[in-house]
């Protein structure tokens, strides 16, 4: 009997406070009703240019038929997919995206933190804020202007690097049309390029380090590069460690503007990566295979989505233990 | 005793610390300047052979300063139409795209900051969902054709309306300087929300503001894909569209069968490209200086949300 009551009672003060709940909620809905209103056209938006390309993305498992839409084109599988996997190209563009982007990866990762720490060391004030500024302004030069400037440089014939080489009794270079040499060239002027840029995430990270620590350091006899060894670099750690694996993340994903301004049919073999290649095969081909591209962009964004995913897992647990 | 010690410790780590570290002190500058050297170096190329004649450039004189002065180049680039409808046309995408993306970012950023809103949590992974995966290229170009964009000016600024990143960025800058008893102070002073956010927030945030302002600002000015793939009126290119057909397609100059009249043309392409790319950078790396320290704010938080 005794029981009962008290499960009556849970039962009941659940109920209750489940009511409240719902109505604390409701509550706040119309106390908020202005926020709704004011996130309904991002949201609208949201919906329309990301989300609608997304249920777009069924192409992929169709042969597109623009007068008949994506909804009545015939379903055909994994076709398309197949078709890539057994092209030509497959290995040719895949293989090109992933060492542009690990050699991207390796060769650009340590300047960054070079700079930051050397930036961090100075102790000239002025002197600090003009090297930052000078180091950051290629940032701001486009991916037009930027690759304009390769070629001119480069130019065998009006180019100062082959100047250069004349001057100094070479035989001039077509650097351009050297596929062996694309590699190098994207990945060299992107470090050049972008280099005090990133510098500034590095720098933030160095300027929360404990000065307690210096002091201490300090105290005990440490010289500077004892501190920049034992106290910057650890507590840099950290950071370099979210950088790397949020890059590791995006190994897949080469961006198409520069690659593709940096293309010509002599440099093709090296420079074909996987985004010029859907806009290739979808957009610019004679006879364009809508479904084709679409099929490779599904399986480049499905694979980004799977490495961040497992970027995401490593860098939870690498952060757990790198909290010393 | 204990006192003289460390007295004379601290004496002794001072006398360490002078040359060793004086030496530290020459290498970390020195390597700062070959920064800077590196860097530098190019950019003063550029500018300089801007400022030359286009016999000095053709020849390869310009070494580092200007050779034989001149502003012909520059009188190059604003004579050629093209170059002068794509600034015109970016000045338009870059201001009207930047104020469209200011309002809509500050729209989807401040409910979100909103930790008391219900479906908060909804409307955020439907926010960065789109971050981790998208519908790609060609999905993309349907939709957009099927909205009859196409060659038409609100397809530099519609699709281009709002950035994930820069909403989540913005987001946790609102989470972190606008305090919930702000909010209700506000209220109780009988604040509507949008009037808060207009009269209160919004002042509030001008620093990441500004940061917006650039990374949109500058995202739109050097914008290339966008018109690349859609536009095809020239009167509606963007500058760097013209620039492509210039500093990359080398569509200027036609061919000239004397050799002496080719050398000249030549010369003058190239100087048009050098005091292009001088055109076409400067307006950012100005504006920049203005709101670096509030830059490296935002660059932080959006490191740390990244």
């Amino acid at each position: 009997m005794a029981a009962k009551t008290t499960d009556g009672t849970l039962v009941l003060s659940r109920k209750v406070l489940r009511a409240k709940k719902w109505k604390s909620i409701r509550r706040r809905v119309i106390l908020n009703w202005e926020l709704y209103v004011i996130i309904t056209l991002p949201v609208i938006w949201l919906l329309i240019f990301c989300y609608y390309p997304m249920y777009g993305v069924q192409i992929a498992f169709r042969r597109f038929i623009a007068s008949k839409g994506i909804l009545g084109s015939p379903w055909v599988g994994l076709d398309n997919f197949i078709k890539f996997f057994n092209s030509y190209n497959f290995g040719r563009v895949i293989g090109n995206t992933l060492s542009i982007s690990v050699y991207d990866l390796i060769a650009g990762f340590p300047f960054p933190i070079i700079l930051a720490i050397l930036l961090n060391n100075c102790l000239k004030k002025r002197y600090k804020k003009f090297v930052q500024i000078v180091t950051y302004m290629p940032y701001f030069i486009s991916t037009v202007v930027m690759v304009g400037i390769i070629i001119q440089f480069l130019s065998p014939k009006v180019g100062i690097v082959n100047h250069a080489i004349r001057a100094f009794g070479g035989t001039e270079i077509d650097f351009m049309a050297k596929p062996e040499l694309f590699k190098h060239i994207y990945v060299w002027s992107s470090i050049w390029q972008g280099t005090g840029w990133t510098a500034i995430i590095y720098l933030s990270a160095l300027s929360s380090v404990d000065p307690g620590l210096h002091e201490a350091a300090l105290v005990d006899g440490a010289n500077r590069f004892q501190r920049m060894w034992f106290i910057d670099l650890p507590c840099l750690l950290p950071t370099i460690a979210i950088m790397l694996t949020l890059r590791a993340g995006s190994i897949m994903s080469v961006g198409f503007e520069k690659a593709f301004l940096m293309q010509n049919n002599l440099n093709i073999r090296a420079s074909e990566i996987i985004s010029t290649y859907i806009y290739k095969s979808g957009l610019a081909a004679a006879a364009p295979d809508y479904s084709y591209s679409a099929a490779i962009g599904l399986f480049n964004s499905a694979i980004n989505l799977l490495l961040i995913s497992i970027v995401n897992y490593i860098n939870a647990k690498i952060n757990e233990i790198s909290l010393w | 005793m204990a006192s003289n010690l460390s007295t004379a410790r601290i004496r002794r780590a001072k006398i360490k610390y002078s040359w060793e570290d004086r030496l530290f002190d020459l290498v970390n500058d020195g390597l700062l300047m070959l920064a800077v050297l590196i860097v530098l170096y190019p950019l003063i190329y550029i500018v300089s052979s801007a400022f030359s004649s286009p016999d000095a450039v053709a020849k390869g004189k310009v070494v580092l300063f200007p050779v034989d002065f001149s502003l012909r180049g520059f009188e190059e680039v604003f004579s050629h139409k093209a170059i002068v409808t794509g600034f015109a046309n970016s000045i338009f995408y870059t201001i009207v795209g930047t104020s469209v993306n200011l309002v809509m970012t500050v729209a989807a950023a401040y409910p979100l900051s909103r930790k008391n809103l219900p479906g908060r949590r909804i409307l955020l992974f439907l926010f960065t969902f789109t971050m981790l995966f998208n519908g790609g290229l060609i999905p993309s170009y349907l939709l957009t054709s099927q909205l009859g964009l196409i060659n038409k000016r609100a397809v530099m600024i519609i699709p281009l309306a709002l950035n994930v990143f820069n909403v989540i960025i913005c987001r946790t800058f609102f989470e972190t300087t606008i305090p919930d008893e702000l909010v209700e102070a506000a209220q109780l002073d009988g604040f509507s929300q949008t009037r808060f956010i207009i009269q209160i927030v919004v002042p509030l945030s001008k620093a990441i503001i500004a940061v917006l302002a650039l990374y949109y600002g500058l995202g739109h000015w050097n914008s290339y894909f966008q018109a690349f793939l859609y536009i095809t009126e020239k009167s509606k290119f963007p500058l760097q569209i013209v620039l492509r057909d210039i500093l990359i397609l080398n569509q200027v100059n036609e061919i000239i069968a004397d050799p002496l009249l080719y050398q000249a043309k030549r010369g003058m392409a190239d100087l048009l490209k050098y005091a292009l790319i001088v055109v076409a950078s400067v307006p950012f790396m100005i504006a920049y200086p203005f709101v670096a320290k509030h830059f490296v704010k935002g660059v932080m938080i959006g490191a740390v949300k990244a």
